[in-house]
């Protein structure tokens, strides 16, 4: 028995996610030659330049450009242009009759968090996203396969302050740490509405229901929370003011991990990421920002943004929503697929978002629709899953469009990202390939192979063929059990 | 004081009323109504014929008086590229529909007197998109409004449980799902391990009976499976600790439904012995058994839930068991046992095309390829959604997506018109544009299945519709507020 067990611990060991291993593989490729090139003394720059060449570029910010070069040198853009130069080193990629995007953003993601939602209490604005995070979740790489390569990982929507975010560069394969986003400003999750009602959640028995259970009630919360953080901020003003003065003995204020996060809201520092559906609801909220001066950086979902484009305009929110998502529940009624155009007419920054790993995987096609629904542009579409998300997570200056000194964050499709019958050939982060088609299908013979001894294996086989029983529980939730924090609250995947 | 109430019963089957700076849409046009006492005794009488909670969603001052029934008449669509699905494409071809059917086709077709002519010039003709894996008007809201869902009977065999009589010819996503091109689907119950009966409806009508192409299409099983009990039933259950308890259900749940069915396959037999021969007795008579004979007969087909390779297979061998007529619905891991199911000539249809793949070892494509595979290895097969109505839309980029890898467009358009039609026994009637058969067109300013395609025109059963729905007019409402 102790050696069934022994056996079943190492099959799990040896059952990376196949695309895992060959993000591996391709880290320790990258790292071969740098060890070659110190022997040699040739310098390292020398060998990581990557010429694209003869793409049709959709630079984002400055229209597409046919039969168009890029160059990659150290993770950044080099150059974009025609006949390109690399050194003799580097790694050249035709892209003749291919499309190459930056990567997409998404700004609403629940990958890699094994836990999303602290929602037993109201304010839960200490707890952070970043300590959950699973760099090994296969859903991962098949983002990349799909051309994203920034993802906003934010906190549930239980309740009304919820956790604080995370920005990650999908860099599969790698240490978590290489995940987080230098510099990304930090954030925090806001949530209103039915899921933070608890409306579709059924306690317990013997379970009381949290407060807040009303719009009302969520109005008060944000109240009651930001006064306290006012006052806490006050004490410490007033304690820095005196230590300035020179004042002896003083005792600091206790420490508040709770309203630490929320002072740095009132000054600016910190991007408030707000789940609203309803109209009044979204006013509520931007008027209550208002009163206490600080601002929204984005709503997300946002559904019912249309009704009120102005009043989100005119308060400088971003919005962040579903393409075309409706009536799944009842704040979703009113949803309409034109919301995204309404918005960005009214002078609102827009970005669409998918909220789920598996919708994650088309948010190009996502884009695509809005150009039907209420006359985007071509360019206003691809903004919406490029720059503007990066300009709502303040990560603008880095990546969202395809410029000289951006990082080479970049997406090669077969035809144009627009079209359903393309798809992703090869996706860059930092300038190093983290999904390759072509690679791809090359490995699955191999791990065909692997898996076929695998299954050979006494634990693999069923009870009637030589197996052993086997515990029937996973060893983590199925892929994709946190998508959809809009939806039966981040617990579930409606769609089946 | 009767007028009010009224108003205050219709706001809150609706959405939780509020007064503020922003009033709903819906609910503002209703007020509006209520003020005006003939036009609110017209309401009241509509809606007390009709039993769904959300009766109204479509139906409002705006949409006007084509909305729920199209135009009828004699129709000539010239100078279109036609894409006929069943043959070559015809440019600059015409299409005549008149009662209620595409009466000619072709490059030279002689426009009949009185018809009204819509010039297609630089537009497409196709045959409109036909999902079979939906819900569609058992299912408003999912969430948080029980009223609004019909979808689950309670109890595990209820086969007498017909989806005809729960659709709402008024939902919401009926406009929303056609306005995108997509004009007939097969709406089917969920409950249980037998569903019950699926109905075959045109997106349009004001009734059930006006919709249905097809009253009792198909009965809807959800094959029991270890683990968690039938299908989608099986979401809702605890998942069994114990594999070999799992298995024992599950025995137990196949059992069950193989006594039901032999059960019906009997009663059908003594009661046809009972009508030949009036000696005989004759057995009493029974909704739940009497609603199984054309299925157990193999006179129609039955809709069996199935995603993996076990129970898929059980699926067939129990179908030849009972001389059953099946076809497999879901179908996530068929293109493994691609050769078997090409084998028995089961059709599947293929509803997790955009599913992520199931387990953590799986191609990053393995969904998205399942198509092709089908279609190499000469399986029949039909895309479908599987949602249950509001994102029935999205069918066509499922189709887009299977071409990106690897599926012929041709082929890939075929799985959302031409081949779902057959697979329901209908080809002969819908899924191409063929003189006799029912005109559902859609006529569009580019490729079909492309998300940048706009629907220009829509015939659904050869009458033109209003290309609006509940979205448009929230859209218009809103677009220009000041």
């Amino acid at each position: 028995m102790r050696k069934l067990i022994t056996l079943f611990v190492a099959l799990f060991a040896l059952v990376p996610a196949w695309g895992g291993a060959w993000a591996q593989e391709q880290q320790q490729q990258r790292q071969r030659p740098r060890e070659g090139a110190a022997r040699t003394g040739t310098s390292v720059a020398a060998v990581t330049e990557t010429l694209i060449r003869n793409a049709t570029v959709i630079t984002v910010s400055r229209g597409t450009l046919a039969n168009t070069d890029i160059l990659i040198r150290n993770g950044k853009i080099a150059g974009i242009g025609q006949n390109l130069k690399a050194n003799e080193r580097a790694r050249v990629i035709d892209a003749s009759g291919k499309y190459v995007m930056p990567g997409i953003v998404d700004a609403h993601s629940h990958s890699m968090s094994d836990a999303i939602n602290e929602g037993t209490l109201s304010v839960t604005s200490m707890v952070r996203i970043r300590d959950v995070l699973n760099p090994t979740a296969p859903n991962l790489y098949r983002e990349l396969a799909g051309g994203v390569t920034t993802l906003n990982l934010l906190h549930g929507s239980a309740n009304t302050i919820g956790g604080q975010n995370t920005v990650v560069k999908i860099k599969y394969g790698r240490p978590v740490s290489e995940f987080i986003f230098p510099g990304a400003p930090p954030g925090i999750k806001f949530a209103l509405g039915e899921n933070v009602k608890r409306s579709n959640f059924n306690p317990l028995p013997g379970q009381t229901r949290r407060y807040p259970a009303t719009r009302m009630g969520q109005e008060e919360v944000l109240r009651d929370a930001f006064t306290r953080a006012r006052n806490y901020k006050r004490a410490w003003d007033e304690h820095r003011a005196a230590i300035t003065r020179g004042d002896k003995n003083l005792i600091p204020p206790r420490r508040d991990l709770q309203l630490e996060p929320l002072v740095e809201i009132l000054e600016g520092k910190r991007l408030v990421h707000a789940h609203c559906y309803r109209a009044d609801e979204i006013i509520m909220i931007l008027n209550l920002a208002d009163e206490f001066g600080f601002k929204i950086k984005t709503l997300q979902h946002v559904l019912e943004g249309y009704k009120v484009a102005r009043e989100i305009a005119a308060h400088g929110a971003g919005a962040s929503s579903f393409a075309d998502s409706w009536s799944y529940k009842i704040e979703a009624y009113d949803a309409i697929p034109h919301n995204a155009a309404v918005m960005t007419r009214a002078g609102v920054l827009v970005s669409i978002n998918s909220d789920s790993d598996e919708r994650a995987r088309r948010l190009n096609i996502e884009a695509a629709k809005m150009m039907k629904y209420g006359d985007l542009s071509e360019d206003e579409a691809l903004r919406l899953i490029t720059l503007n998300p990066a300009i709502q997570l303040g990560i603008q200056d880095r990546v969202g469009s395809i410029d000289v000194g951006k990082d080479a964050d970049l997406v090669i499709w077969t035809g144009h990202p627009f079209s359903v019958y393309s798809r992703v050939e090869t996706t860059f982060i930092d300038g190093d390939i983290f999904f390759d088609r072509q690679q791809d299908i090359a490995r699955r013979p191999e791990l065909e192979r692997e898996r076929e001894e695998l299954m050979r294996a006494e634990v693999n086989r069923p009870p009637g063929e030589g197996g052993a029983q086997q515990p029937a529980a996973p060893r983590r939730p199925p892929a994709g059990q946190h998508d959809h924090d809009d939806i039966d609250d981040g617990e579930g995947d409606n769609h089946r | 004081m009767k007028l009010k109430s009224f108003s205050n019963v219709v706001a809150s089957a609706n959405v939780a009323p509020r007064i503020g700076a922003v009033p709903r849409a819906n609910a503002a046009v209703r007020i509006d109504t209520v003020a005006r006492p003939s036009f609110a005794l017209a309401a009241l009488l509509f809606l007390s014929v009709v039993t769904a909670a959300w009766a109204q969603q479509q139906a409002s001052s705006t949409m006007g008086p084509q909305f729920m029934s199209g135009t009828p008449g004699t129709f000539a669509i010239r100078n279109a590229r036609i894409v006929t699905v069943s043959g070559a494409d015809i440019e600059g071809g015409t299409i005549v529909v008149s009662d209620g059917r595409i009466s000619a086709v072709g490059a030279n077709v002689a426009v009949p007197p009185g018809a009204q002519e819509i010039d297609a010039r630089g537009l497409s003709v196709y045959p409109g998109m036909i999902d079979l894996g939906t819900s569609m008007g058992l299912v408003e809201i999912p969430q948080g409004a029980n009223a609004t869902v019909d979808v689950a009977e309670v109890g595990d065999m209820n086969p007498n449980a017909q989806a005809f009589y729960g659709i709402n010819p008024h939902s919401a996503h009926i406009a929303v799902t056609r306005v995108n091109g997509v004009t007939s689907v097969l709406s089917a119950p969920t409950g249980g391990i037998i569903s019950g009966q699926a109905t075959f409806i045109n997106l349009l009508g004001s009734s059930p009976q006006e919709m249905a192409v097809v009253r009792a299409a198909v009965l809807v099983v959800n094959y029991p499976r270890a683990a968690g009990g039938g299908g989608f039933g099986g979401l809702f259950q605890q998942a069994q600790p114990n594999p070999a308890e799992a298995a024992t259900t599950r025995d137990r749940q196949v059992e069950q439904l193989r006594k039901l069915l032999r059960d019906a396959e009997a009663y059908g037999r003594a009661m046809d012995a009972a009508n030949a021969d009036r000696s005989l007795p004759r057995p009493d008579a029974d909704v739940v058994l009497a609603s199984l004979v054309p299925y157990v007969r193999g006179e129609r087909p039955v809709l069996f839930r199935a995603d993996r390779e076990a129970e898929m297979r059980a699926v067939v061998r129990f179908s030849e068991e009972l001389k059953l007529k099946p076809i497999i619905l879901g179908g996530n891991d068929a293109w493994k046992i691609a050769s078997f199911l090409k084998e028995r000539n089961v059709p599947v249809i293929l509803s997790g095309l955009f599913d992520l793949p199931s387990r953590e070892d799986d191609f990053y494509d393995v969904m998205f390829e399942s198509a092709a595979k089908l279609q190499q290895a000469g399986v029949r097969f039909a895309l479908s959604t599987g949602d249950q109505g509001a994102e029935v839309r999205d069918l066509p980029y499922r189709a887009g997506m299977a071409a990106a890898f690897g599926l012929s467009r041709a082929d890939a358009l075929k799985s959302v018109t031409l081949y779902p039609a057959q697979i329901m026994g209908l080809g002969d009637r819908l899924g191409s544009i063929d003189a006799g058969k029912i005109a559902n067109l859609v006529i569009t300013d580019g490729d079909l299945l492309e998300a940048r395609t706009r629907v220009r025109h829509l015939f659904i059963n050869g009458r033109q519709v209003p290309l609006n729905s509940r979205h448009t007019e929230l859209y218009d409402q809103f677009r220009n507020r000041k």
